[in-house]
């Protein structure tokens, strides 16, 4: 017998012995549970403060309650039924659309002309980046409070610059014309520290040699602006847009403090309605409905801009 | 006059200490003039300035006998190609391309017709409806050339254009962008941090550190005669050997180990008994043969390229390459004869670091011979 047989047949030998499929199934099963080890502290929070609450709240929705809030009839859709009924929930829905579209595309176009021109490489503009940002700094109880005065029907800022022209003075947050313009504008004001920071950055962030080869082959600045500007930010834009959607549709502390729904429900948007539902009348269920519609109606506006917006934003 | 004048130039931020200093230079038409240097050498900012993308702090800048120091880029009349190509990533090579003519207004059909005409030239036909990001990085380097070629732009700056190109490519480019230049009549200055593509691609050349011209040439001449210690160590590759030496009356000794005798006809006298260094290239130092003045070395490294040897081996403090044609099969350690011969020695002042001496015998006849 010559040496390399025995040593050829141990090999194959220790080959058989060990078992791949297994030892691969072993690895998988431990870097599954690291990986769950890690997610853990997520899984927890969000379990407690955002799935529980979720399926509660659909699970409420399907009930009338008492006071303390605990179930007593299952009513099914009923809830729902009711609700789509109700004139108040229907001018509440009215009024929460009014207000996203007063809200988003001003502020939008606001920030991104602000952010453009805090852009400009000039003496001082570190000042006037800091002014444009600071209403993010600005809880929205101060804001409001701040607002307030503004709007206040006779000592108020607004109506002392309308007597000055001689316009008869203006009933800001009682007038039904006029009450949910007012709180848009305080909403926009609110919002764009904010949107302006994320698209300033968005803006700093684009090669300046783009602009520096557009110069060469002599751009114009609003051709820059149009063909470079904008594309580029376009991702920006996109996160911008879809963040202050959802913060519209969310609106609730300024209607607290400014106009709590009134006059004739005209600021009555959905989340101070189910606020209103749920704490001054009680009625748990028919707010748990009104949640899950506002969670639906907020799906399905994200999915839709990721489904028509992604195809016109450039990533690099 | 030149097709492009320099006079004075002087760049420095917010008025602190100037990063360019007295640039003095004339580019003739059609030239294909290379700006090398380290990095932080300023080379990239004299070009900017060129473009106008940089403010001109000291003197004066004429393009074709017009003062351009006022006018900003699109006025100059030249294109530019940066080193990240600076393409638009959401425009497709085709949009890249026209983005200039568009911005000029150009008529469609013009457009069209240079569009065809660029895109056959770079080979780019098949491309032009991919976005940048679907291009490998010699393609988008050609989308940038041809941005720069369709702008029909007498004058083309190019800013280190081939240093994301892995080697292969950048000396295919190297070829393609010189006969480019040629072909359509370019005046182009172009910056580089490479000596090699400096000396391939240049008709004449400046050598800038610190923001010093160092030396203004043709390659061969920044090669045979550098004109101070800087250029001898940057132009070359291997880099020139150097070492101090001092002349005695009958000798030259460098560092302390190699004497050299010399005939006084050989060396001009006024430098005698100074404090000299002095440089020799690799290919000079020769496996020393029978009948020759040899000096015994111990190889400290031996690199094989196939066609050539790269030997290393100590002289004093310093260490020097021997280049020597061909496979030469030695191990490290072994001791080796070499030949130094004085025709072949640059002599450099040791306090001011310029040039005293050229070496008298060139590399001309050698390649004749071969």
């Amino acid at each position: 017998m010559s040496m390399s047989n025995p040593t050829l047949e141990s090999l194959e030998n220790e080959i058989s012995e060990i078992n791949f499929e297994q030892i691969k199934k072993k690895q998988r099963l431990k870097s599954f549970a690291k990986g769950m080890l890690f997610l853990l502290p997520s899984i927890v929070l969000f379990g407690a403060f955002l799935f529980y609450p979720l399926f509660k709240t659909i699970y409420l929705s399907f009930f009338l309650t008492n006071a303390q809030g605990e179930t007593t009839v299952f009513v099914g859709l009923q809830n729902y039924i009711d609700m789509f009924a109700s004139p108040v929930f229907q001018q509440s829905m009215k009024s929460t659309f009014l207000f996203v579209l007063y809200t988003v595309p001003t502020t939008v176009v606001i920030a991104l002309f602000l952010a453009v021109l805090a852009n400009e490489k000039l003496k001082g503009i570190g000042l006037f980046r800091t002014i444009f940002s600071s209403t993010m700094g600005i809880s929205v109880a101060a804001a409001s409070v701040f607002w307030l005065y503004m709007f206040h029907p006779s000592i108020g800022f607004l109506n002392k610059m309308l007597e000055i022209f001689g316009i008869d003075a203006i009933g800001w947050l009682t007038d039904p014309k006029w009450a949910l313009l007012a709180v848009s504008a305080t909403t926009i004001w609110m919002n764009l520290g904010f949107t302006f920071l994320i698209l300033l950055g968005g803006l700093q962030s684009i090669d300046s040699y783009l602009y520096e080869s557009a110069d060469i082959d002599g751009a114009s600045y609003f051709y820059k602006l149009r063909r470079i500007t904008i594309p580029m930010l376009s991702p920006t834009l996109f996160f911008v847009i879809t963040v202050t959607i959802i913060n519209a549709f969310q609106t609730f502390g300024q209607i607290d403090i400014l106009t709590q729904g009134g006059p004739q429900n005209t600021t009555n948007l959905i989340v101070y309605s189910i606020y209103r539902e749920a704490f001054a009348n009680y009625q748990f269920g028919t707010a748990s409905a009104q949640s899950i519609v506002l969670f639906i109606i907020i799906l399905v506006m994200t999915v839709l801009q990721f489904k028509l917006g992604e195809r016109k934003v450039h990533y690099q | 006059m030149g097709y492009i004048e320099l006079m004075d130039i002087s760049k420095s931020y917010n008025k602190q200490s100037n990063v360019l200093n007295g640039i003095d230079l004339n580019i003739e038409k059609g030239e294909f003039f290379v700006l090398v240097g380290p990095s932080g050498s300023g080379k990239s900012t004299l070009l900017r300035m060129i473009a106008g993308l940089e403010e001109i702090s000291g003197g004066t800048l004429k393009i074709n006998e017009k003062i351009v120091n006022h006018l900003p880029p699109k006025d100059r009349n030249l294109s530019m190609v940066f080193q990240n190509y600076a393409l638009y990533p959401h425009l497709t090579v085709e949009q890249n391309i026209l983005f200039g003519l568009n911005a000029r207004k150009i008529d469609k059909q013009v457009q069209k017709k240079r569009l065809e005409e660029t895109a056959k030239l770079m080979g780019l036909s098949d491309l032009l409806k991919r976005k940048p990001r679907e291009l490998s990085g010699g393609q988008r380097q050609r989308v940038a050339l041809a941005r720069a070629v369709v702008s029909e732009a007498p004058l083309c700056l190019m800013d280190e254009p081939l240093s994301n190109l892995d080697a292969k490519l950048r000396a295919n480019m190297r070829i393609e962008i010189r006969r480019l230049q040629k072909q359509l009549g370019l005046t182009m200055i172009y910056v580089t941090h490479d000596q090699v593509e400096a000396m391939t691609m240049g008709d004449r050349i400046m050598v800038l550190n610190d923001g010093v011209i160092q030396q203004v040439g043709e390659p061969i001449t920044l090669y045979n005669k550098p004109s101070n210690l800087f250029v001898a160590s940057f132009i070359g590759s291997p880099k020139m050997n150097l070492g101090k030496a001092v002349l005695t009356d009958d000798h030259l000794i460098i560092e302390e180990e190699l004497k050299i005798p010399i005939n006084s006809t050989q060396i001009e006298t006024n430098i005698k008994n100074k404090n000299l260094i002095i440089g020799i290239r690799a290919e000079n130092l020769p496996l020393g043969s029978n009948g020759e003045e040899t000096y015994e070395i111990e190889v400290v490294n031996v690199e094989q390229l196939g066609n050539e040897t790269l030997v290393s081996f100590e002289v004093g403090s310093e260490l020097w390459t021997a280049k020597w044609l061909g496979q030469w099969l030695g191990k490290v350690g072994d001791k080796v004869p070499v030949h130094i011969s004085i025709e072949n020695i640059h002599f450099f002042d040791a306090h001011t670091g310029n040039l005293i001496q050229a070496a008298s015998n060139t590399n001309k006849q050698e390649v004749v011979k071969i």
